[in-house]
This record gives structure tokens, sequence and C-alpha cells, in this order.
């Protein structure tokens, strides 16, 4: 099936008696930026060395371009790495390095230069061709990494956590010039990174792994909006865990028990009256009502709740609130100018309020631990 | 200066003297002109012009020149390809290699003489020339391989990835990449083996024969028979040209900043 | 299904075999003549036979190989005694000057150890450097005989080997953590037990491998035992180098040399556990 630029199936990969991947398959789109999002040790990054042909695979195939990667070693494969240390040659050049490949397939004289030329406009770093890397910044050899990669026109590009070494706001700004220069080359990205916000901001498709499974793979919205399993809805983003027990059941509706309350929701899945499950909220979608707001009877339908902690940071302030039951839940309140009563953010420790969700807005999932 | 301090300067003062005197004395004493006396009777390179009317001895010298160069070169070839082997890939019986490296770095040189002799004389080597070069290279490949690894170690780990990652071959990326890097390292390591067999004596002894004479055993058998200016001339001539090589060596392995 | 990797291939092959032709063949020879007879016109006849190892507790073996013993431990002994201050010193020294003084250090032990024994002859000859001094500072009437005692051959096997010690020696005093001293110190202990401690079982891998480093070769240096001891002084590395070249029993000089190995090993053994025990407590 060659619409797939690359397909894993049933890769597995062990060092030493400890797996590392296990039955992983992945379709990766021609001219996708692919992230692949998880902590530390769950794979991702030997995924890339697979691609890459620095490892081969225990079992399972692997395909770029339709055709199988099993003989083929590094040097012979259309895809190029950006590797989280950069690996820039010291003793060359910054033109020599972006040169190394063409130079390697036999590119020379006025072809070479302009190749490579081209490629360091791109990156903005033409000035800089007979510097040698460590006469570099840290951002400004990443560049040169790229490019080095860059130049080959691979057909798929393999980032290994690029921009993990860069401090936040040249990390942001890195980012937004990674995204654009994917669009400009149509080269087919797999980013590697941990960090769940660089994931959500930057790719088309997102695959969430953990110990060597891909455990949820879809876009931003549906990975953040619809997480598929605790593990995803834990890792991305803040979440709310609240446990209910299924009372009524009309699919897709449901009369849940949370704690002493019985709400109606929603769920694609389908449960069976008296199961258990998760119900998964957002900070940003939990609600607070204070004491005096709101009639009686509205308040009735709120779940009650003392205010634990109050974290001031600039654009929102997240609270900490224990509910009466015990759970505590992690909010998360922005400043909105249009409506007054949210503009007094003034909460302070100790202070009772009213707490719900917007209904319809959170997950339902299966009960797991 | 405190008294501690006086006490630390005056003992490594003492010890570094100790270490050098015997070396001083031979130096000053090569240019005495005075043949039997190690009374002072002024400077004179008589000696030294001894030397080179000696066409035995210049022959020798121009052996251990041979033999120190080629075995330098074939065991600097051989211990940088171990050493980038070593560090970059697994495989099969690598610790019981690391364990033979580490092992003849440390025998005896009297023991590796004597093996490397029964194992020629089983072959029905003649003891000479060959002989001399292909001991010569063991025993220097060792010191190859530590200086080359001890080098490489500090490389960021995916520079031959990375070249293979671009296009290169093994050989290709070995080639462009890491020999240019190692190259300091390389060169110190075939001074320091040129240096070792210019003065090996024991294994030279037992497996050279009398057809390929080798200073360092010709300065034996001299010195056995006594003490002569021409001897301290001699001598003299090869501390210094190992001085010169082991300072260069040392230059190449200084760390660039 | 593995790719084939030719520069891989070439490189482990190329020092593998050079490695088993060169360094573990002639040892297993080594082994296995030491296991045979002497032979008539060959330098071995093909009988198996433990007499070799047999012979060499004959009391006049013996005897040479406990002198050797006993010679190449006092030189160690004193190499320690002499190098580990000097090595501690070196350490405290200003870090600018380091470099220059490693390099004094460093020059002795790679120039020629023969040529430092020779040197080491004239200055101990009867008409030597040091009688000269001497007798010119009127603190002798006549000559001493310096050479051809064992006490020359000491102080040769010293002057060669001490740099041998220090280097290792400063290694791993250079890579003590100063931090270790002061938080004994803070917390009361003396300086023999901050040295007893702390020092030694820290620096002890680096005190094994300067022993292994002086020891064994003092045990095999013949040509120190004839420039400085004469005719009188027969060590184990002479002892070998006759069997082999005048008496022409191989076998037996086989057997002394593995004996050397066994010693070797043993000594290896030490400095294996000693490095293990150093880690084990180490910081991280």
């Amino acid at each position: 099936m060659s619409e797939w630029v690359i397909e894993l199936r049933n890769v597995s990969k062990a060092y030493a008696a400890h797996a590392v991947l296990r039955n992983v398959t992945l379709q990766v789109r021609a001219g996708e930026f692919l992230t692949l999002l998880g902590p530390s040790g769950c794979g991702k990054t030997t995924i890339l060395r697979l691609l890459a042909g620095f490892e081969p695979a225990d079992g399972g195939e692997i395909l770029i371009g339709g055709q199988d990667m099993r003989t083929l070693p590094p040097e012979q494969r259309h895809v190029n790495t950006v590797f989280q240390s950069y690996a820039l040659f010291p003793h060359l050049t910054v033109f020599e390095n972006v040169a190394f490949g063409p130079r390697v397939k036999g590119v020379k004289g006025a072809a070479l230069r302009e190749q490579v030329m081209d490629t360091l406009r791109m990156v903005k770093l033409e000035d800089f061709v007979g510097r040698r890397p460590g006469q570099l910044s840290g951002g400004q050899q990443q560049r040169v990494a790229i490019a080095r990669a860059v130049v080959n026109q691979p057909r798929v590009l393999l980032l290994d956590e690029p921009l993990s070494a860069l401090d936040y706001k040249l990390r942001k700004a890195m980012q937004l010039e990674l995204k654009q220069l994917q669009r400009r080359l149509g080269i087919t990205f797999i980013f590697v990174t941990h960090d769940q916000e660089e994931a959500l901001s930057m790719s088309d498709r997102v695959a969430v792994m953990n110990a060597g499974r891909i455990e949820q793979f879809g876009t931003p919205r549906q990975i953040y909006e619809a997480p598929e399993n605790l593990f995803v809805a834990r890792f991305v983003g803040e979440i709310n865990n609240l446990l209910g027990r299924i009372v009524t059941a009309a699919p897709p509706r449901y009369d849940i028990r949370v704690h002493d309350r019985v709400i109606n929701l929603k769920s694609p899945y389908v449960f069976g009256v008296g199961d258990r499950v998760n119900v998964l909220v957002r900070p940003e979608d939990v609600r607070i009502w204070r004491e005096h707001e709101g009639s009686a009877e509205e308040r009735a339908a709120l779940f009650p709740a003392v205010v634990e902690a109050v974290v001031y940071k600039g654009s929102t302030v997240d609270l900490a609130i224990r509910l009466d039951s015990g759970d505590v839940l992690s909010t998360t309140q922005f400043f909105n100018e249009d409506d007054q009563a949210l503009m007094n953010l003034d909460f302070r420790e100790g202070e009772r309020v009213f707490v719900d969700w917007v209904h319809d807005w959170e997950t339902i999932l299966p009960h797991e631990e | 200066m405190s008294p501690r301090n006086a006490a630390r300067t005056a003992y490594l003062v003492l010890i570094y003297g100790f270490l050098y005197l015997p070396i001083l004395v031979l130096i000053v004493y090569s240019f005495n002109d005075a043949k039997y006396s190690l009374e002072w009777r002024g400077v004179t390179w008589t000696w030294y012009r001894n030397l080179l009317d000696d066409p035995d001895l210049l022959q020798a010298a121009l052996n251990s020149v041979l033999i120190a160069a080629l075995s330098a070169t074939v065991a600097t070839g051989i211990g940088a390809l171990a050493a980038v082997a070593l560090y970059r890939y697994e495989f099969f019986g690598k610790p019981l290699l690391q364990g033979l490296i580490f092992v003849l770095m440390m025998t005896p040189d009297i023991v590796m003489g004597i093996a490397l002799l029964i194992l020629f004389a089983s072959l029905s080597l003649p003891l000479g020339f060959w002989t001399l070069l292909l001991a010569h290279i063991t025993f220097n490949i060792p010191f190859v391989v530590v200086t080359v690894l001890s080098r490489i170690s500090g490389f960021d780990r995916h520079l031959l990835e990375a070249a293979r990652d671009l296009g290169a071959t093994e050989f290709q990326a070995v080639r462009r990449v890491v020999l240019p890097l190692l190259m300091p390292a390389v060169a110190a390591g075939w001074l320091l083996s040129f240096t070792l067999s210019m003065d090996d004596v024991m294994v030279s002894f037992f497996v050279t024969g009398p057809t390929f004479e080798i200073l360092p055993l010709k300065i034996y058998s001299m010195a056995r028979l006594g003490v002569t200016p021409e001897i301290n001339a001699l001598c003299t001539l090869m501390l210094g040209a190992t001085l010169i090589l082991i300072l260069i060596a040392q230059l190449l392995l200084r760390e660039r900043t | 299904m593995r790719r084939k990797e030719p520069f891989k291939l070439t490189a482990v092959g190329v020092i593998g075999f050079w490695l088993t032709a060169f360094a573990l063949l002639p040892n297993l020879l080594l082994v296995v003549a030491s296991l045979l007879e002497r032979g008539g016109d060959e330098f071995v006849a093909l009988i198996l036979t433990l007499d070799n190892y047999r012979r060499l507790f004959d009391p006049l073996y013996l005897g040479v190989l406990l002198d050797s013993l006993w010679l190449a431990a006092a030189t160690t002994l004193l190499c320690l005694l002499l190098g580990y201050p000097f090595a501690y010193l070196l350490t405290r020294m200003p870090a600018r000057w380091r470099p220059l003084l490693l390099l004094l250090v460093i020059v002795p032990f790679w120039t020629s150890s023969l040529v430092r024994t020779y040197a080491m002859v004239i200055l101990l000859q009867t008409n030597g450097w040091l009688n000269q001094l001497l007798l010119d500072l009127g603190w002798i009437a006549e000559p001493l005989e310096l050479l051809y005692t064992e006490s020359a051959v000491i102080a040769g096997m010293l002057y060669a080997l001490l740099p041998f010690m220090i280097l290792p020696l400063y290694a791993v005093l250079e890579k003590l953590d100063r931090r270790l001293i002061e938080a004994a110190r803070d917390l009361g202990a003396g300086w023999i037990t901050i040295f007893r401690r702390i020092i030694l079982p820290l620096t002890l891998p680096g005190i094994v491998a300067g022993c292994l480093l002086t020891f064994l070769p003092g045990l095999g240096m013949f040509y120190v035992a004839d420039l400085l001891g004469g005719a009188r002084a027969m060590l184990v590395g002479n002892l070998i180098r006759d069997q082999f070249l005048s008496a022409r029993d191989w076998p037996f000089g086989a057997a002394a040399s593995v004996l050397l190995t066994v010693l070797m090993g043993f000594l290896l053994w030490a400095y294996y556990l000693s490095a293990r025990r150093a880690n084990r407590g180490a910081l991280p």
C-alpha cells in the first residue's frame, strides 16, 4: 500500500531480554508532520533508529515507500536524521558539514555549491559558511544539523528531540520555524519529543506511546479532547479523574452516579448498569461558584468543596479544590474581561465554593486503576 | 615560605633530582675530554665523532630506526582499526579480545620474548629482521589501542551514525569523519610505538639473530664490558631522540580547548 | 538475514588474527613447552613431563626464585614509599605547573631503562661520580665498592622503575575527591585515621597497579642484574635467559616463565578485586 510513506507492521525490538517495542503498527502519510510522544523509555527513539537503519528490528516489517527495509543499510535509505546532540562533524566547517551528504553522492563544483547555499539560506545561516560547529551557538548548531539533513531531499526526516537543549524562548521560535520549513519542503517529518505541548502545537498527528506500545494515534485535538485511555488522558495535559457508576443505561446517554449526585452524560462507549467508569474532566472545563452566587436550588445540583491552594500564573489562576467527598480537583480559571463575575478570581484558601463542569465536555472511560 | 611548604618542595626536588641526576651525569661526561677518568678535562666532540666512524654502530642505528618506523606504522594501522572496532561494535569474543590486549600490555617483556621465540622456533623461522619486526609490532599494538581509544571515547556517540545516515558506507564514514578526528591520537600512538621500539631490549634480545643488529642490544653488549665515553655519547643521543619524540607526542595528546 | 558489515569484519578480523597468532598462540606454546622434556638437537622433545616444575622447587633454583622475589619486593616497597608521597605532593601543586611536572616524570618513563641503568653504573663505579663526590667532600677516605652488590641492583631497579609507580599513583590520587577529606576532618578525624580509612582504600587500585608495574618487570630485568650485580647476581630473569641461551634447556626456562606469568595473573586478580572494592564504596 504505497499511499503510506512509512509503514510499521507488528514491529518489535528487545535489548537483552528487555522488550522496548511490542508489536507496533503505524502508518504515516506522505507529507505529514507526525510526532511520537511519550515518557523516556517508551520506545519512541527506538522507532526512529529502526527507521534510520542503525539497528534491525527483531520482528515485524518496516516499509518505506512501500519497500521492505530489512536488507537496506542506513546509507542507502532515503531517510535522514537530526540527532538530539546534533552530531555535527567538529573538524568540518558549516559548509562542509552540509555538503557531506551531496559530496558522498558525487555532487561537485557549482552544483554542489548551489545546493548547499540554497539550504543554508532556508535556515538563515548563509553568513556562517566558514565557521566550525564549536564556534556556533546552540540554536545555530541545530539549524546546521537540520540543513545537513534536509539538503539531501530525503523522503522522510527523523528528528530526535532536536529542541530539548534549547532554552524556552528559542524553543518556541524554533517550533514555529520547523513547522514552516516542513510545510515548505513537503517532506514527511517524524518528530520525537516528551513535551506534550510541543507535540500538540506542531503535529498533524500524534502517536502517544508508553512502554513500547502506541496508546493512541490521532490528531492533537483527538488526543487532547478524546483520550482513549487513562494513560493518554494523564500524559497529555492535566486531568481530573472522578469515579462513577452507571445507574441507567440508554446508550449513548447514561445516568452516572458521581459521589452523591446523578448526572446524565454522553459516551460513545457501551456500558451496562452497575459498571464502574472514570469520568475525566480537564481543569479548564471546571466551573466554580461562590457561596453567595446563584439560588439555593441551583447550588443543590453542584458539588460542595473547599479551596485548598491558589496558584496565580499570570494569565490564569489555578486552584486545588477538595470536594466534600474527598477528591481533589485541579482547575484552571481564565480571566475574562467580558464577564464581571469571572473577573473576580480572588479566591482564598479555606474558602467554601461549589463545583461543576461543563457537561458533555468530559470524557468517560471504562474503569482503570 | 612556610616550613611545611619548604619540606614539600624539598622532597619533590629530591626525587626529581634522583630521577635526573644519573642521566645528567651521563650527558655531561659524554662531552668530557678524558677517556678513562671521570675528572673533568674540558668539552670535546671526539666521542661523538668516533661514533660516526664506527660502521657497525651506524648500521645498528639504521636497523633500529628501520624496525621502529615499520613496526610503529603497522602497529598504528592495526591498533587504530582495533580501537575503532572496540569502541563502535559489539561482537562475539569482544571481552576476550579486550582481555588479550590488556594482558599483552601487562606481560613482562621477558615472558613475551620467550613466548615469541618458542613460536618462531616451532615454525622454524630464522631469527632476524622478520621475527624482530613481528615481535615489535605485537608489543606496540596495545599502546596504540589505549592511546586511540582514550581519544575516541570523547567523541559524540552519533558521529559515525550521522555520516552513514547521510549516505556514507562504514569505510567512507571512518575515512572522512573518524580518522581526521583521531589523527592527533594516531600520530601520538605512532610516536610512542617508535620510541618503545627504539628502546626495547628484552624482547629483542630473544627474537633477533646475529644477522640483524640493533642499537639497544649493541649498547648492552658494549656496556657489559665497561663504561666508555663512546657509550656515553651514544646513550646521550638516544636520550635526546626519545625526548624529542615524547615531547611531540605529549603535545599532540593535549586536549584542544 | 543480518546485513554484512565489511568494515567491522575487516577491523575485528585483523586484530583478532594478529592477537591470536602473536599473543595467544605463543603463550599457549610456552605452557606446552614447559610440560615437555628438553631435546637433543631439537629444542624440545615431545614427551610430557612435570619435571620442569619439580626442578623449580630444587633448593638451588628455589633460592634464585626467592632471591628475585625478595629483590623485586624490596624494590617495589621502596618505590611505593618514595613514590606515594611524591605523587601526592604533585597533586597538591598549582594546576598550571602540573603539566610540566608531570612531563618531567613521563620523560624518564619513556626513555630506555637500559640507558638509565647504564647511567647508574657511571654513578656507582669505583671511579664513578658518587665516589668522586664523596672523596672530594672528604666524607670517605677510600672509594666505596658500590657496584656488584645487592644494593646496587636494588638501586638500579628502583631507578628504572620509580616512574612506573609514580604515574598510576598520581592518576588515582588526582581523582581523589578532596571533599571527602574535608568531610572527615569536619567530623573530627585525625590525619592518620583519614589516611587509613579514606585515602588508602580509595587509592588502593593505584597502589596495586603501581606494584604490578614495578614488581613484575623487577623479576625479569636481567640487564639490571647484569650491569650492576655482575656475575654474582642470578635472578629469575637471568635464569630464564641462561636456560634459553646457554643451557639450552628450553622447557625449564619455559616453566620459569610460566611461573612468572602465574604471578602476574595473581597480581592482576588482586588489582581487579581492589578496583571493584573501591568502586563499590565510591559515591555516585
